[in-house]
């Protein structure tokens, strides 16, 4: 990166930070803006949980942090470097080794089976190709979803697809997961399961966990509850402070 | 990286296989009809050279009537006398042989059997003048010519109708109403360029066709076979002003007759064939367009989803760069799968229809090579850029795509 990109923070920094980070969508008078000044810090080994109503700008966040949309303007910091600053490939590079995203409509492959879906961030990874099924396999087992490896999107529920979207996520070990509602189509059992599974990796793992949720009960497994409102941040504290 | 391109290029063929069928189908389509009809035409103009020099190479054939083909003004063109012949012999250097030539349609009997052929009246120069050889037999004497003694040479097509497996020789046809002896059996030569059988033929002493069957002293060609080396343009001047001079036609008159070399014939029927390969050709354009629209329709109706797949592969850590490989080798592998089949289906249509037609197949290297590569720059162009547009958008906007 060029001498110009400034390190503000020392080493103990935070391992994300977005900073008056702002996002509209279209232009001249249809210009909307989904985000309106979002200052954010997630520490390494943090589990947050995004709440906020409908259309409060939650997805939009998200996909700036999982380097998939570029902000309007403001600044995107990833352990001090500055993201809005990276070339494409240095930030699919990123992608590929840091970050695992679960988006809200799934995004799998079409006619594809679970497992071949699961392995895909691993081709890319470039993991050999006999290691390749075993880790699929064990991050497949992780959702539940082992006797379903063969089995196409198309031959998969929503939930389903969901469980292989989040396996996919989780298979390359990221050091953050970003979840874009996780168990928005999941019965109550399997919400607690993945989201104990979450718990699990954070924990065990010390994965950073991103999650987008609209149910209280889930946001309780966070550490951290963020409330977007109108896009901006509404209220940021810690489970278990007062209200 | 580039194996892993590979791997996931043949998982995305295997995984759209009606697609990946479609496309194959419409460039082999394509390259297959080009290639046939090229291949075709191709064998179609070497017959009609073979054919052509089968004529005789240095022939010059001179005619009543301002011009060759349909229109010919016959009108004030009066017919050649053998007498022209021997002058031509007489006068005119490096030449070979001249023969004068009449013909008449007759109905030839002989047991039970009869047919209806052409009866050729010449000297024994038409045999070397028309490069005909024997297979039996011998050709007319100096004597029998001068007598116009009742005796005839017969071609192939000939001796199958009404001699069937027999030999000819000795044998006594019955023209009309005179008895002629088989002489001699000429060699076969097939088809002429014009696809007629050159081998049902009678040849007899012009006298003889003269007295027995024409019953007039006129001779419509005048075969002319110019030495080897011999200068062609030369004789053919030489011969113009010749019966120019003979025929009496004064100074500001047009010519009365026409003459043709053999070269100039060969030209204007190869370059009849040659135009009829380039028309075959362009219908065969045609079908590898058709196909390749085709393809380009596919395409395009997968267009969303394929954005949508490049927006995945973009979104969990793919480099543009290896998104791209992907779809080339794709687009590549499909294509040339295509161009192969339809090569080697091009390649048996061929071998076939030339053996059903006739004519010899000849491999066309460059007629491969262009539909190929045709081939392949249409599945690229079609497989490989619209991916690359995709490739180039924020993976959130791929995803988005509808
Ligand atoms: N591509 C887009 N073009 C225009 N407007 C958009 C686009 N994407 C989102 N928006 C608008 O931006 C706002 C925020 O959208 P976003 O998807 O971030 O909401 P959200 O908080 O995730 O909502 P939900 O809880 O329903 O998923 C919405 O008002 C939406 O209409
Ligand atoms: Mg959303």
């Amino acid at each position: 990166m060029n001498a110009t990109v400034e390190r503000t923070a020392p080493e103990s920094g935070p391992l994300i930070e977005l900073r008056e980070v702002t996002k509209v969508y279209g232009q001249g008078p249809a210009a909307f803006p989904a985000l309106r000044g979002v200052d954010l810090r997630i520490d390494a080994g943090d589990f947050v949980a995004i709440m906020g109503p409908s259309g409060s700008g939650k997805s939009t966040a998200m996909n700036i942090l999982g380097c998939l949309d570029s902000p309007t303007s403001g600044a995107y910091l990833f352990r001090d470097a500055h993201v809005e600053k990276l070339t494409r490939n240095q930030r699919a590079l990123l992608r590929r080794h840091d970050l695992g995203f679960v988006f809200q409509g799934f995004n799998l492959l079409a006619r594809t089976t679970a497992l071949e879906n699961v392995e895909l961030p691993l081709i890319y990874r470039g993991e050999p190709r006999a290691a390749r099924p075993a880790k699929a396999r064990e991050a497949l087992d992780a959702v539940g979803l082992r006797q379903w490896e063969q089995h196409t999107s198309a031959e998969l529920s929503g939930g389903q697809q969901q469980r292989v979207a989040i396996a996919r996520a989780i298979v390359t070990n990221p050091t953050i997961l970003l979840a874009d509602e996780p168990t928005g189509n999941l019965d109550s059992q399997r919400s607690h399961e993945i989201m104990d599974l979450l718990v699990a990796l954070n924990r065990d793992r010390g994965i950073t966990v991103l999650m987008v949720t609209h149910e209280p009960d889930m946001a309780r497994y966070a550490k951290r509850v963020v409330r977007f409102v109108d896009g901006r941040v509404d209220s940021d504290r810690h489970n278990g402070e007062k209200r | 990286m580039f194996w892993s391109s590979i791997l996931l290029a043949l998982r995305a063929i295997r995984r759209n296989l009606m697609r990946s069928f479609l496309t194959i189908l419409g460039i082999v389509i394509g390259v297959g009809a080009v290639i046939t009809m090229v291949t075709l035409g191709n064998g179609a103009t070497r017959a009609v050279s073979d054919q052509i020099a089968s004529l005789g190479s240095n022939l010059v054939m001179v005619r009543p009537g301002k011009r060759l083909g349909p229109g010919r003004d016959e009108a004030g063109s009066p017919n050649f006398k053998a007498g022209d012949a021997e002058v031509i012999a007489a006068q005119i250097g490096s030449l070979d042989a001249v023969a004068p030539v009449a013909n008449k349609s007759v109905t030839v009997v002989y047991a039970a059997h009869n047919w209806s052929t052409a009866v050729t009246g010449s000297t024994d120069a038409y045999f070397a003048v028309g490069n005909w050889r024997l297979a039996d037999g011998r050709v007319f004497t100096e004597a029998e010519q001068r007598a116009g003694k009742a005796v005839c040479v017969i071609g192939a097509t000939v001796r199958k109708e009404l001699f069937g497996d027999q030999p000819p020789v000795g044998g006594e046809l019955r023209i009309k109403n005179f008895a002629c002896e088989v002489i001699g059996l000429l060699q076969s030569k097939g088809q002429s360029a014009m696809g007629m059988d050159q081998d049902d033929t009678i040849v007899m002493p012009l006298r003889t066709l003269q007295r027995r069957l024409t019953g007039s002293q006129d001779v419509n060609t005048l075969m002319v076979s110019v030495q080897d080396g011999g200068n062609t343009d030369q004789v053919m001047a030489d011969l113009r002003s010749l019966m120019r001079e003979r025929r009496k036609i004064a100074a500001n008159e047009d010519d009365n007759f026409s003459i043709l070399d053999t070269r100039q014939i060969a030209d204007a029927i190869t370059g009849t064939t040659k135009v009829m390969t380039m028309l075959l050709g362009a219908v065969a354009a045609v079908s590898l367009l058709v196909g390749g629209i085709g393809i380009m329709n596919i395409m395009l109706v997968s267009v969303t989803e394929r954005t949508r797949e490049i927006g995945i592969r973009l979104a969990i850590g793919a480099l543009e760069r290896e998104v791209l490989l992907q779809f080339l080798v794709e687009a590549v592998a499909l294509s040339s799968l295509g161009g192969i089949v339809g090569i080697a289906l091009a390649t048996l249509a061929s071998v076939g229809l030339a053996g059903i037609m006739q004519v010899p197949y000849l491999f066309d290297p460059a007629i491969n090579l262009v539909s190929f590569l045709f081939s392949a720059a249409i599945g690229v162009l079609f497989g490989y850029f619209p991916a690359r547009r995709a490739a180039r958008l924020d993976p959130i906007e791929a995803l988005r795509h509808e």
